[in-house]
Parts: C-alpha cells; sequence; structure tokens
C-alpha cells in the first residue's frame, strides 16, 4: 500500500473519528450529560478554528518569506484576548442577552433590526470568505499533491480538483448533520463544538512535534538551530514598521469581525466566565502554535532543494526524512485546520444567509403570514442546508476558477481585509450610541468598494479582472485613483494600503453620517440596549401589543422552535403571569421574550417581522412612538379636561349652594305661609261660624243685628273664594293650562282700568304716568295684563311706607320689548329678599297683613305666558317691578303720533 | 470575625476588583507597547532574528502570566459565593456606568 492509499485511509479514519465523537458529544448533551463539553477549555480550543491551513501550513512559507512578520498574525488576536475587557465582553454578553445569531444578526440588531444591513453584511461575509474556503480547499489537495509525489507506487498526477471536490462534499455532509441538527442557532453545537476541540488539539500537536522533530531531529539541538537561523535568509530583524503594525491591527480587527470567529466566540459561547480563561489560554495556544514557526522555516530553507514550497515544509521536512508517521500526523494537523474553518464558516454563513436572505424573501412570497403557510421549522432548516451546500459549492467553484496557486494564497490577507470593514459598524454600534443605520451602511459600502477596488479586483492579477491601465494609471486615467495608490500614497503594501484607505474612509464616513442623520426609534432603543448592556442585562422589548392572538403565536412558534420547547415556554409564561394552561396573556414582556427565542433561530429581523405580523405591526416605529405621544397628549388633554370639569364642578357646586340656599328660604316661606294660609283661612272660618251660629242659636237678634251679622258671613265667605281662587289660579298657570285670550288694546285705558281696580283712585297715592306712552298699542291678553298691573299697583298702594306715597308708572321701548316700570317712593324690599319675591308665599313682611303672598307668583307666571316676564329693579328709588312684554310693530311709531 | 471587620473587608476587595479591571484594561496597551518595541531596533545593521524572537515570546509569555493572574484575580473562586458574585455584578454595572 502506497502514501497516498494510506493517507486517504487514515483521513477517512480521521475524518470516522470525528463524526464519532461528535455524535456522542451531542448525545451526552442531549442526555444532560458531559458538563466537560461545557468547559472553558473546550471554547478555548474551538477559538482555535482561526489558526486555519492557511496559518497552519502558511505560516511557515510566511517566515521562509519575511522572517517574524507572520507574528502579526497572531499578535493581533492575543491582544485583542487579552484585552477582553473592553470588547469581547460586552460582545459576548450584548449577543447573550439579545440572542444574536450572528454579526450580520448584531450589526443589524444594533441598528435598528435593519435587514437591509444585515443582507449588505451577510454578501460582505460570503464574499470575504469564498476565497477563505477555497484556500482551505487548496491546502488539502496539496498536501494530497505531497504525499502523491513521494509515493512510488502512484503514477501520474492526481486529481486536484476531484480531491477538492471529495473534501468539499464530505464537509458539507458533516456540517449539515452536525451543524444543521437543531435550529435555533442559540442552542450549542455541542458535538460540532467538541469534534472542533479535538482537531485544535490535533493541529496544535501536530504542528508542536514537527517543530520537535525539526529542532531536535533535524537541526541536532536548541543552539544548533539558533545558528541555523543566524544563517539563514531571514537572519535579520528587517520587517518594515508599517507592515508589522499593519498587520497587527489588521488580524486584531479580523480576529473580531470574522463570521466564524464570532460564531465560535459570541454564538457559541456557553457561559460568560469561558472568556476569562479563553483570554490567556488563546493567547497561549497560538504562541504555542507559533513557537516552532521559525526554526521550521529555517530548517527547512536549509534542508530543502532550492524551489521547494516553504508553505509545506511541515509536510515535507517529515516526509523526505522517512518519517511517515510524523507526516501523517502533520498532514492530519493541517487537514482538521481546514475542515474546522470551513466547517464553522459554513455554518455562520449559512445561518446569515438563510436568516437574512432566504427567510424574508420567503416570508415575502408567501404574503408573509406565517401562521397559515407551512412549516416555518422546516423552510428555516432547509434554507440553512441549502445555503450550506450553495457557500461549499461556491468556495469549490473559487478553486476551480482561480486554478489554485500564488493568487490563492494572498487571499488570506486580502479576506481579512474585506471583513474588517465590520469593524467601525460593530465597535461603533457597541460604544457610541449616536451610532446609526445610514452611518454603518455608508460607512460598510464605502470601505467595501475602496476594498474591492483597491485590494480584492486587483488580486486577481494584473488584467484579470481588473484592466492594466486602471491598475497602472488609474480609473479615467486619474492617477490620484490608482487602486494601489490612492490619493498618492505610492510604495505602500497593497494589504497595508487598501487596509488604511478602506478602513479610514469607512470610519470617517462612518461617523460622519452618523453625525448629520437622524435615527430611527428603534436604532435608538437598541443603541441604548447594546452599549449600555452592562447596565441592563434585560433584554430589549419593544412590543407594544395586547392584540397579538397568543394561539397564533403559538402555532407559529412551535413550526419554528418545535412544539415541545414552543408549549415549555408558553406554559412558563402563563404560569408566571399566573394563568392556567398554556395560553399567556400576550404581554409585551412575553412577546419580547418570545422574540428572543424566535430570533435565536431565525434571526432577530425576521423574527421581529413575524411577530409584528401576527401582532399586527406592533413593532417601535415611528408610529408607535407617535402613537405614544398622542396618548401623553390625550392624558394632557384628559387632565385639562379634569381641570375645566372641575372648575365646571365648583360653578356647579356654587349654583347648588345658590339654589339650596334659596330653598331653604322658599322652606322658610313655605312654613311661614302655611301657618298664614291657615291663618288666613281660620279667620274668616272662624267669624263664619261664630256669626252663622249666632245666627242659628240667638232669638233675639234684632234685625239690623241679623243683616249685619249675615253680611260678614258673606264678605268672609268672598274673602276665602278669593283666596282659593288665587291658589286655582296659580296651578292653573303653572300646569300652562291657561288659554290666552289674545286682543287688540291700548296701554292707557288698561292702567286706567288697573288703578281703579287696585284702589289708587281714592287719592291715597299719587300716580304719575308718561301721558304719551298711553297710546301705545298692545296685541296681548289685555284681562290677564291688567290683572299683573293690579296686583302690581295693590301692592304699592299697600306695601309702599313712605309718608305721601306716589307711583311712578314709566313705559319705554327697548330691544323690541316693550318695559313697563312701577316704581314707589317706599323702602323697596330687602336685598335679601329680592331673589324670592316672586316666589309662592313670599310675603316681605309677615307684619303686613294683606294677601296669601301668592300675587307676585301669579303675575310672574302671566308675563312668561304672555310671552315676556317681570323682574324686580334694585337701586331705585323705592320698590320698583319692571314688566315687559313683546311690544306691537310699530307701535311706537303710533305713539310718537 | 466581626461585622465591621467583614465590611472592612469588603470595601477593601471591591477596590482591589476595580483596580484588576483597570489592570485587565491596561493589560493590551502594554502588550502593544511590548510589541511595537522591536522596531525601535531596527537603527544600525538591524537586530537578529534570534534575538526579536526571544524578545517577543519572552514578552508574550509574561503578557499571558499577567493575563493569567488578572484574569482570575478579576473574578475567582474566592468570589464565588452567592453574596460575592452579586458584589461583583453590581462593581460591574457601576464601572461600566463609569466607563
Amino acid at each position: 500500500m502506497g502514501a497516498l492509499n494510506a493517507i486517504v485511509l487514515v483521513s477517512l479514519l480521521y475524518v470516522a473519528l470525528l463524526f464519532g465523537v461528535a455524535f456522542a458529544a451531542d448525545r451526552a448533551a442531549a442526555r444532560g450529560r458531559g458538563t466537560w463539553l461545557r468547559s472553558p477549555i473546550v471554547y478555548t480550543l474551538s477559538l482555535s478554528i482561526y489558526c486555519t491551513a492557511w496559518t497552519f501550513y502558511g505560516a511557515v512559507g510566511f517566515a521562509a518569506r519575511s522572517g517574524l512578520e507572520y507574528l502579526t498574525i497572531y499578535l493581533g488576536p492575543t491582544l485583542v484576548m487579552i484585552g477582553w475587557w473592553w470588547t469581547l465582553r460586552k460582545m459576548v454578553r450584548v449577543g447573550r442577552s439579545q440572542r444574536i445569531t450572528s454579526i450580520a444578526d448584531l450589526i443589524s440588531s444594533r441598528f435598528g433590526k435593519s435587514n437591509a444591513l444585515a443582507v449588505f453584511v451577510t454578501i460582505l461575509a460570503v464574499i470575504g470568505s469564498t476565497p477563505y474556503i477555497a484556500l482551505q480547499l487548496q491546502s488539502v489537495t496539496i498536501s494530497f499533491a505531497a504525499f502523491a509525489a513521494v509515493d512510488p507506487t502512484h503514477t501520474g498526477e492526481i486529481s486536484e480538483t476531484g480531491v477538492a471536490l471529495w473534501v468539499a462534499f464530505g464537509l458539507m455532509v458533516f456540517t449539515i448533520l452536525f451543524g444543521t441538527r437543531n435550529l435555533d442557532a442559540n442552542e450549542r453545537h455541542h458535538g460540532l463544538v467538541m469534534a472542533i476541540a479535538l482537531e485544535a488539539v490535533v493541529k496544535l500537536c501536530a504542528l508542536l512535534a514537527v517543530g520537535i522533530f525539526v529542532v531536535w531531529g533535524l537541526a541536532g539541538g536548541v543552539e544548533e538551530t539558533l545558528s541555523r537561523i543566524d544563517e539563514s535568509a531571514i537572519a535579520r530583524w528587517e520587517v518594515p514598521g508599517s507592515r508589522w503594525v499593519g498587520l497587527t491591527l489588521l488580524s486584531a480587527a479580523a480576529f473580531m469581525c470574522l463570521p466564524r470567529m464570532f460564531q465560535v466566540m459570541v454564538v457559541e459561547n456557553e457561559d460568560e466566565a469561558h472568556l476569562r480563561t479563553a483570554s490567556w489560554a488563546f493567547p497561549t495556544y497560538v504562541m504555542l502554535m507559533s513557537l516552532f514557526v521559525v526554526p521550521i522555516a529555517a530548517v527547512g530553507l536549509d534542508l530543502s532543494p532550492a524551489g521547494a514550497n516553504p508553505d509545506l515544509f511541515v509536510l515535507t521536512l517529515p516526509l523526505v526524512n522517512g518519517q511517515e508517521g510524523l507526516a501523517v500526523l502533520s498532514f492530519l494537523g493541517g487537514f482538521s485546520s481546514a475542515t474546522s474553518m470551513v466547517i464553522v464558516a459554513a455554518i455562520a454563513l449559512s445561518t446569515m444567509v438563510s436568516n437574512h436572505v432566504v427567510m424574508p424573501v420567503w416570508l415575502w412570497m408567501t404574503g408573509g403570514s406565517a401562521v397559515i403557510s407551512g412549516d416555518v421549522r422546516t423552510v428555516a432548516i432547509r434554507a440553512r442546508r441549502l445555503s450550506i451546500m450553495v457557500i461549499l459549492f461556491l468556495g469549490y467553484l473559487y478553486f476551480r476558477v482561480s486554478g489554485g496557486g500564488a493568487a490563492l494564497a494572498a487571499i488570506g490577507l486580502i479576506s481579512f481585509v474585506g471583513v474588517a470593514q465590520f469593524l467601525p459598524a460593530l465597535l461603533g454600534g457597541l460604544f457610541w450610541r449616536g451610532a446609526n443605520r445610514r452611518g454603518a451602511l455608508a460607512g460598510l459600502a464605502v470601505g467595501f468598494a475602496v476594498w474591492m477596488y483597491s485590494l480584492f479586483l486587483p488580486s486577481f492579477g494584473a488584467s484579470a479582472v481588473m484592466p492594466q491601465g486602471v491598475l497602472e494609471n488609474g480609473l479615467m486615467g486619474l492617477s490620484w485613483l490608482r487602486p494601489q495608490a490612492l490619493f498618492g500614497a505610492q510604495g505602500m503594501d497593497p494589504v497595508i494600503h487598501a487596509f488604511m484607505w478602506s478602513l479610514s474612509l469607512n470610519i470617517v464616513v462612518f461617523a460622519v453620517v452618523s453625525l448629520v442623520s437622524f435615527p430611527q426609534p428603534v436604532e435608538r432603543l437598541q443603541g441604548a440596549q447594546f452599549v449600555n448592556v452592562f447596565d441592563h442585562s434585560t433584554p430589549s422589548g419593544g412590543w407594544t401589543g395586547g392584540l397579538a392572538q397568543s394561539e397564533d403565536l403559538m402555532i407559529m412558534a412551535q413550526r419554528i422552535m418545535g412544539a415541545q420547547e414552543a408549549q415549555a415556554l408558553f406554559a412558563e409564561a402563563a404560569r408566571e403571569q399566573g394563568v392556567s394552561g398554556y395560553l399567556p396573556e400576550p404581554t409585551p414582556d412575553f412577546l419580547g421574550r418570545l422574540e428572543r427565542s424566535l430570533a435565536g433561530s431565525v434571526g432577530a429581523a425576521t423574527a421581529h417581522a413575524m411577530i409584528s405580523q401576527i401582532v399586527g405591526g406592533a413593532s417601535v416605529s415611528v408610529q408607535d412612538l407617535m402613537a405614544v405621544a398622542d396618548e401623553t397628549a390625550q392624558i394632557m388633554e384628559y387632565s385639562s379636561q379634569l381641570e375645566m370639569k372641575t372648575e365646571e364642578q365648583a360653578r356647579t357646586a356654587r349654583q347648588l349652594r345658590q339654589a339650596n340656599e334659596k330653598l331653604t328660604q322658599i322652606s322658610v316661606q313655605k312654613d311661614a305661609f302655611l301657618s298664614q294660609i291657615s291663618h288666613e283661612l281660620r279667620t274668616p272660618m272662624t267669624s263664619i261660624r261664630a256669626f252663622s251660629e249666632i245666627l242659628r242659636d240667638g232669638a233675639g237678634i234684632r234685625p239690623d243685628e241679623q243683616s249685619r251679622y249675615a253680611s260678614i258671613i258673606h264678605d268672609e265667605a268672598v274673602r276665602l273664594t278669593r283666596l282659593l281662587d288665587d291658589l286655582l289660579d296659580l296651578s292653573v298657570l303653572e300646569n300652562a293650562q291657561i288659554v290666552l285670550n289674545l286682543q287688540e288694546g291700548t296701554l292707557g285705558p288698561l292702567l286706567d282700568r288697573a288703578e281703579v281696580a287696585a284702589g289708587l283712585s281714592e287719592g291715597e297715592m299719587a300716580v304719575r304716568r308718561d301721558a304719551r306712552a298711553d297710546q301705545i298699542r298692545l296685541h296681548t291678553d289685555t284681562d290677564r295684563l291688567a290683572q299683573v298691573f293690579i296686583n302690581l299697583m295693590s301692592n304699592a298702594r299697600k306695601y309702599c311706607d313712605a309718608a305721601e306715597p306716589r307711583l311712578d308708572i314709566r313705559v319705554a321701548e327697548r330691544d323690541g320689548m316693550l318695559q313697563v316700570d312701577f316704581i314707589d317712593n317706599g323702602n323697596g324690599i330687602p336685598a335679601g329678599q329680592q331673589g324670592t319675591v316672586f316666589e309662592k308665599f313670599s310675603r316681605v313682611s309677615e307684619n303686613k297683613a294683606g294677601g296669601a303672598g301668592l300675587g307676585l307668583a301669579i303675575c310672574r307666571e302671566i308675563m312668561a305666558r304672555l310671552g315676556g316676564g317681570i323682574e324686580y329693579l334694585p337701586g331705585q328709588a323705592g320698590g320698583a317691578f319692571r314688566v315687559y312684554l313683546p311690544a306691537v310693530q310699530g307701535a311706537a311709531v303710533e305713539a310718537a303720533q | 470575625m466581626s461585622p465591621e471587620r467583614g465590611h472592612v473587608f469588603l470595601a477593601r476587595r471591591a477596590y482591589f476588583q476595580r483596580r484588576l479591571m483597570d489592570a485587565a484594561r491596561l493589560l493590551p496597551v502594554l502588550g502593544a507597547g511590548m510589541f511595537v518595541l522591536p522596531l525601535l531596533w531596527k537603527s544600525g545593521e538591524g537586530a537578529r532574528t534570534v534575538v526579536v524572537m526571544f524578545y517577543i515570546f519572552l514578552s508574550w509569555s509574561a503578557l499571558i502570566g499577567l493575563g493569567w493572574i488578572v484574569s482570575r484575580r478579576l473574578s475567582g473562586p474566592e468570589t464565588a459565593d452567592p453574596a460575592g458574585a452579586k458584589g461583583d455584578a453590581d462593581e460591574q454595572v457601576r464601572v461600566s456606568r463609569e466607563g
């Protein structure tokens, strides 16, 4: 059996082992066993996917070409990990509290759950990662080729593309099997992480073993190795400062921004405390990984024939020195580096693609009704599996098209610069509340464009994609637009040049656009949530619902999360709310929690969209905030209404108090009247009874006495009748049963008649009348009007207490009303009684004899029926009453004539 | 152990926790400084790769050692009791507000 067959067999066995480990870990996790699966060491080892085949093989090649420069690729991440307290801690906390599924999800979630941003980041990540996947396929392929070259039984070339295809296919199967087992990307992929951890151990052991073999086996000890380094081409420290610093920064940025790093660092993070261990353990890991690189490179350069590929020294040094076992271990190390990177990258990218591209499109195509249409869970998993296939196929395609070779080898750093464009949006989003979606989009777009123009497109070689003329003379012949000397920055290393310009312009545009544009409400809410994540780790709400149907939500949640999980979630929420059964009230709290749970499966933006479909667009939009504002306005309006009502109530209370006083007075009057009326009724009745008894019993009564007694009885009976008539009259008037007898008349004669009837013509009281007004014509019930006049005149006669009583009768016409004032020169009515003088049974003086106090009440009722009124005129010489009624048209003119 | 003493002890620990956070923040700055230092050696005929390599790996180890100490002390097992953890969380919140 030749070496090639052996290596194929070993690879297959190794893959089978990985499958077994992953499967066992998944089973252990499912059974709740295996706490060691969640140890910080496993977490640290999973971070080692940073060390891809590019670093495994390529680091030695890098060192062979440019000395210690390769260290920058490890020093950057070391600084990031050592500085975990600044950034990573916050990233992990945000990722956990917001149930972030990918870096695209984080950026989109931070900037208002904007799907446009998520799509943009996803596309950029795919473009940046595809060549990197191709690079891994290439490394596996060339390592196979290295074995084929020393295999005497093998004749002819091995099919590079065939190997790459098989590797891609195997990785696809593995990734789909262990990477899409559960839909919730927030659930840890225990099996997968375990397999990656194992691969991390294998690659570290492999590199250390090769290093030890080279130092102590080939070189013959540390001293000899150091002297070989001193004699080699890389003996001098000649790293340009810009590259040293620039590449360190670049690798630090890429470490935070690479989708696969984000996946293992944030998404697969089991416990924030693991970061604490990883902060020193991961630097240790990469330090060990880079420890023997320079010795291997130096010894390789010394021992290998000129023109040998330094990238493969790790493999060829043991191989040509007869250490086949070590060579196989080294091969497995490279194989592990390549496969773990591809697997995690495929998972990270497929999550992004399915959550931010496929699912929104699917939701849109199905009319966005997640409840009615098919099983979302199946769709999401299929989308993810399909995405994995597409991504791996793209990687393979890139490998085929580029044909491997030198162009591909340089792609590592180019890819780094591409993903580093996420950095401003990422860090800006985590630390600057003013950062907003427009700024992030603009910054990313500019950075991406610069990267494309100055690094990615030229990387295909002159005239491949970008015309030679553009490369040499700049776009449209503008020399300051030369892709590798932008704005006159000549003589720089292309990678550093592109890194500097793309990131600087990215930051500047991001900052400036953020400064001048105004964010949406959701962005501001999320901004506060992200930047102040340690102040309030309770995740963001944003649901103002209450309209949502819990049942619909449950149907949807079951489809996405699975029936068991969804029911458990709902039942727990219901229990917390004190509701029995499975359907909690759709409170904002519950909706927020459900959204985060769903976000773990389908991403924040999609989850938000799905719930808003059911809840009815209850996401925090401008409209919502306006509604909130409206509500506030309503509350303010309501309170002002309350104030008004309070005033009104105070007014009413005042009125009521007045009314009460009036009622009390009336009650007093009534009591007074009752005693009065009983007296009034009793007095005549007593007389009538007494005199009628005399007439009945008295035998010796003289006829003249008899006549006198009879007339007394008659007079008293008349008085009684009059009293009863008044009462009856008032009752009729008050009940509006009166029938008016309208007729023509003149005021003068009416007043004359009233004077006579009131007894004023006897001369006790002087009456002064405006003679000119006597001719005023009337069209009214003159008898009733006369009754009013009589009443007023007799009152004046009765109550005027002046020495020389006088009554002035004045007539005027104003506003279409005829006014007749009756003013005497007495004391008038006291102010306290003016309000009640028109009430029934009202009597101004208890002492003065007179009527029953019904006169003015009757007058008021009569005048109301006649369309006018009667009121007391205060502030006159004495008692004054004004009677007014509608004037006849032209009456005044007639009077003037 | 009297309550007063316990109180003093807690305050002291909180104080050191905050200094440790400061240290955690400063470590990457120190690391960056150490890693760019070899650039200054370029003047003259240039330093030997071996020397720079030893320097880098030594400072790398030192950085890792410091990181290990800080991260262990920052919330080590001695503060794993619930009260301590709670105090820790409060402390973190407060400091993040300051920062």
